[in-house]
C-alpha cells in the first residue's frame, strides 16, 4: 500500500517560502510526476515526502498514518537520487543489500532478494563489480535495485535520468515504466522534462513557484490546461500565445494555439519563415507574422518550406482561450 | 601525445634534476655509512682506522638501544593512534554547520604553527609543571596530588605533547576528506535505514580510508625523527626512560662526541625507517590507489 496524502504542507527556508502550502493526494499504485521549471520546489516537495527535509507546517500522511515527523527510514519509502548516490567502496551486491543489512534481515533472505532484484534489472553479471566500473545506465539500475529490494510503500525518483545521454534516457524511461507495471507500487517522479512527464505519468502535477498549477492525466493537461502556465509548459514545441485584436475576436484576452494545430497552405495569416527544422517525421518552422508575432508551427515531414519563404497559415484545431489573469475560459 | 622522440627529450630534460637529487641523497648517506665503520672520536687524538662492525656491535649491546627502539616505535604508534582517532572525531565535529566556522577552523589548526620546542616548553611549564602547571592546579583543586608527568610518565607525556602538535594536521586532512563526501550518499544511507553510527561505520569511514592512509604515512615519516620535544622536556630521561633512537644518536654525536657510533646509529635508523615503510606500504598502501 502506498497512498500519500499532503495537507497544507508548507516549507520555508528562513524568510523564503519555497512551498507556500500544498494539498495533494497520491493514490496507491499511481505513477505521479512532479514537473515544473527549475526552482519551482518540485525536488523540495519530494524531499519533504521522503523526510529528508522537515515540513514547516502541514501534515504528510503515508498509508493513512501521520508521517510528518517520522525519520526517513521509518516511512517505508525508497528514493533514487539524481547522482545515484551509490556507495563507491561497496560492490553492486553490497550496495543493493545495504538497506536489508540495515534492517537486520538474515543473510539467506538478503541473497534471495538481491538475486531477484538483479535479475529484474539485468544486473546479475555485475554483482561483484564496484559502481566505478559501471556505465551510467548500469549505475542507475543499481540505484533502482537498492530501492526495490526493500519492497517500499512507494518509490521516490529525483530527476533520475538527467545524468544520462539522450538514447539511454529513452531506454531507462521505458524500463522504469515497465517496472511500474510489474511492481504496481506507487511511484513519485520528479523531472523538469515534460516529455518524461507525458510519457510516464498516470498523473502529472505541474508546479510553479511552489504552487500546484494543475493536477491531471497527461492528456487532460494537454487538451484542457487550466491556465497559461500549464498550456505553455506542456507540449513541445511550445504553444503559441496571441494577445490583442486577434484574441478579442474569440472573446478572450489571450488565445493559445498549439503548433500542431496550425496548417500551412492557405489561411488568414501570412508571414515569413524564420527558422525551419526538418526532422524527417516532422518539420518545425517559426513564422514571423506581422501583428501576431512569431508562431511555432509543426508540419508534416515533407513540408518543403525554408528560411525566407512566405507562407500562409490557418488555425485548425482547438483554440485555447485565456482571460486577463491567464486562466482558461 | 608522446612520441618516442618527445619521451627521449623529456628524459634528457629531467636528467639534471634527477642527478642533483640523487647526489643530494647519496653523498650524506655514503658519508654516514663510511664513518659508521671508522673510529672517529672528537675527544680522542686517535681518530683513524677501520673498526669493522664495532660501532654497530656497541649499539646492539648497549642496554639503551633496545629501549630506545621500543620507545621510538611507541612514540610513533601512540601519536598515530591519538591523532587519527581524535582527528576523525574533531573533523566530524567542526564539519557541522556552525556560526563562526572559519574562525573555529583556524583555532583548530593553530597548534600546527607552534614550533616544536616552543610547544614543548609551553606544555612543560604551563600544563605539566608540578608547582605552576594547570594540571597540578586541577589535581590540587580536586584534592589530589599533582602528577609528576615528566618524571613519572616521561614517554606518555612526550607522546601527548607530540600528538597535540600533530592533531591539527590530521584534522585538516580529515575535514577536507569529509567535505568531499557527497551529501546524497549520506541521505541515501539515511533512507536505507542506517542510523548515525551505521552511517559513520559504512559510509563515512570507508570514504576516509585514503585520508587516514595519507595521514599515517606522512606522520610516520616525521614522527620517526622526533627530537626537539624530547630535548626540551625530558632530555631522554629520567635515566633513559624517554630516549628514542634519534635522541640516542644525538647523545653519541654531541654529548659523547663519537661520530663513528653516531653514524652507525644513523644507518640503523635509516634501516628501521625502511622496515617501517615496507610494512606500512604492505599494510595500507593499497588504499592509495583509486
Amino acid at each position: 500500500m502506498g497512498k500519500i496524502q499532503l495537507t497544507k504542507v508548507r516549507k520555508s527556508f528562513g524568510e523564503v517560502d519555497v512551498i507556500p502550502g500544498i494539498d495533494l493526494t497520491i493514490e496507491d499504485g499511481e505513477f505521479v510526476v512532479f514537473v515544473g521549471p527549475s526552482g519551482c520546489g518540485k525536488s523540495t516537495l519530494l524531499r519533504l515526502i521522503a523526510g529528508l527535509e522537515d515540513t514547516t507546517s502541514g501534515v504528510i500522511d503515508i498509508d493513512g498514518k501521520d508521517a510528518t515527523n517520522l525519520p526517513p527510514a521509518k516511512r517505508g519509502l525508497a528514493m533514487v537520487f539524481q547522482s545515484y548516490a551509490l556507495y563507491p567502496h561497496m560492490t553492486v551486491r553490497k550496495n543493493i543489500a545495504f538497506p536489508l543489512k540495515m534492517a537486520g534481515m538474515d543473510q539467506a533472505e538478503q541473497d534471495k532478494r538481491v538475486a531477484r532484484a538483479a535479475s529484474v534489472l539485468n544486473l546479475s553479471s555485475y554483482l561483484d563489480r564496484r559502481p566505478g566500473q559501471l556505465s551510467g545506465g548500469q549505475r542507475q539500475r543499481v540505484a533502482i535495485g537498492r530501492a526495490i529490494v526493500r519492497e517500499p510503500a512507494a518509490f521516490l525518483f529525483d530527476e533520475p535520468l538527467s545524468n544520462l545521454d539522450a538514447a539511454l534516457r529513452v531506454g531507462m524511461r521505458q524500463e522504469i515504466s515497465e517496472l511500474h507495471q510489474t511492481l504496481k507500487t506507487t511511484m513519485v517522479y520528479v523531472t523538469h522534462d515534460q516529455v518524461e512527464a507525458m510519457t510516464m505519468a498516470d498523473k502529472i502535477v505541474v508546479l510553479n513557484a511552489g504552487r500546484i498549477e494543475q493536477v491531471g492525466s497527461p492528456l487532460t493537461l494537454y487538451h484542457e490546461p487550466r491556465n497559461k502556465f500549464v498550456a505553455g509548459f506542456i507540449g513541445s514545441p511550445r504553444m503559441n500565445f496571441i494577445d490583442g485584436a486577434e484574441a478579442a475576436k474569440h472573446g478572450a484576452h489571450t488565445i493559445g494555439i498549439r503548433p500542431e494545430h496550425i496548417t500551412v497552405g492557405d489561411g488568414p495569416w501570412e508571414g515569413v519563415v524564420g527558422l525551419s527544422e526538418h526532422l524527417g517525421s516532422d518539420s518545425f518552422i517559426k513564422v514571423e507574422v506581422p501583428g501576431l508575432g512569431t508562431l511555432n508551427v509543426r508540419g508534416p515531414g515533407e513540408l518543403g518550406v525554408h528560411h525566407g519563404d512566405r507562407v500562409k497559415l490557418a488555425p485548425a484545431g482547438k483554440i485555447h482561450r485565456f482571460d486577463a489573469e491567464g486562466l482558461a475560459i | 601525445m608522446s612520441t618516442h622522440s618527445t619521451r627521449l627529450a623529456a628524459r634528457f630534460m629531467v636528467a639534471p634534476s634527477v642527478l642533483v637529487l640523487f647526489i643530494w641523497m647519496i653523498v650524506p648517506l655514503a658519508m654516514t655509512a663510511y664513518f659508521s665503520f671508522r673510529l672517529y672520536r672528537l675527544l680522542s687524538p686517535d681518530r683513524t682506522g677501520w673498526v669493522g662492525f664495532n660501532n654497530y656491535v656497541w649499539f646492539f649491546n648497549s642496554p639503551d638501544f633496545w629501549l630506545a627502539l621500543t620507545n621510538t616505535l611507541l612514540l610513533v604508534g601512540g601519536v598515530l593512534v591519538i591523532t587519527v582517532v581524535l582527528g576523525i572525531l574533531i573533523a566530524l565535529l567542526i564539519d557541522q554547520p556552525v556560526k563562526g566556522q572559519g574562525v573555529l577552523r583556524i583555532l583548530v589548526i593553530a597548534p600546527f604553527f607552534v614550533m616544536p620546542p616552543v610547544a614543548a616548553s609551553i606544555w612543560e611549564n604551563l600544563f605539566m609543571h608540578p608547582q605552576n602547571g594547570l594540571f597540578a592546579a586541577l589535581a590540587r583543586g580536586l584534592g589530589g596530588q599533582p602528577i609528576l608527568f615528566l618524571e613519572q610518565h616521561p614517554l606518555p607525556s612526550v607522546i601527548g605533547i607530540v600528538a597535540w602538535e600533530w592533531l591539527p594536521f590530521a584534522t585538516l586532512i580529515f575535514v577536507t576528506a569529509l567535505q568531499s563526501l557527497s551529501s546524497e550518499q549520506l541521505e541515501a544511507a539515511e533512507m536505507d535505514g542506517a542510523g548515525a553510527l551505521s552511517r559513520f561505520r559504512y559510509i563515512i569511514l570507508p570514504h576516509m580510508t585514503r585520508a587516514v592512509t595519507v595521514v599515517i604515512l606522512i606522520q610516520t615519516i616525521f614522527l620517526l625523527g622526533i627530537f626537539g620535544e624530547i630535548f626540551t622536556t625530558t632530555q631522554g630521561g629520567p635515566g633513559s626512560a624517554s630516549t628514542t633512537l634519534p635522541y640516542m644518536i644525538f647523545k653519541q654525536a654531541i654529548v659523547a662526541k663519537d661520530i663513528g657510533r653516531a653514524a652507525a646509529g644513523g644507518i640503523i635508523a635509516v634501516i628501521l625507517a625502511n622496515i617501517v615503510a615496507y610494512f606500512l606500504m604492505r599494510g595500507i598502501g593499497r588504499h592509495l590507489d583509486a
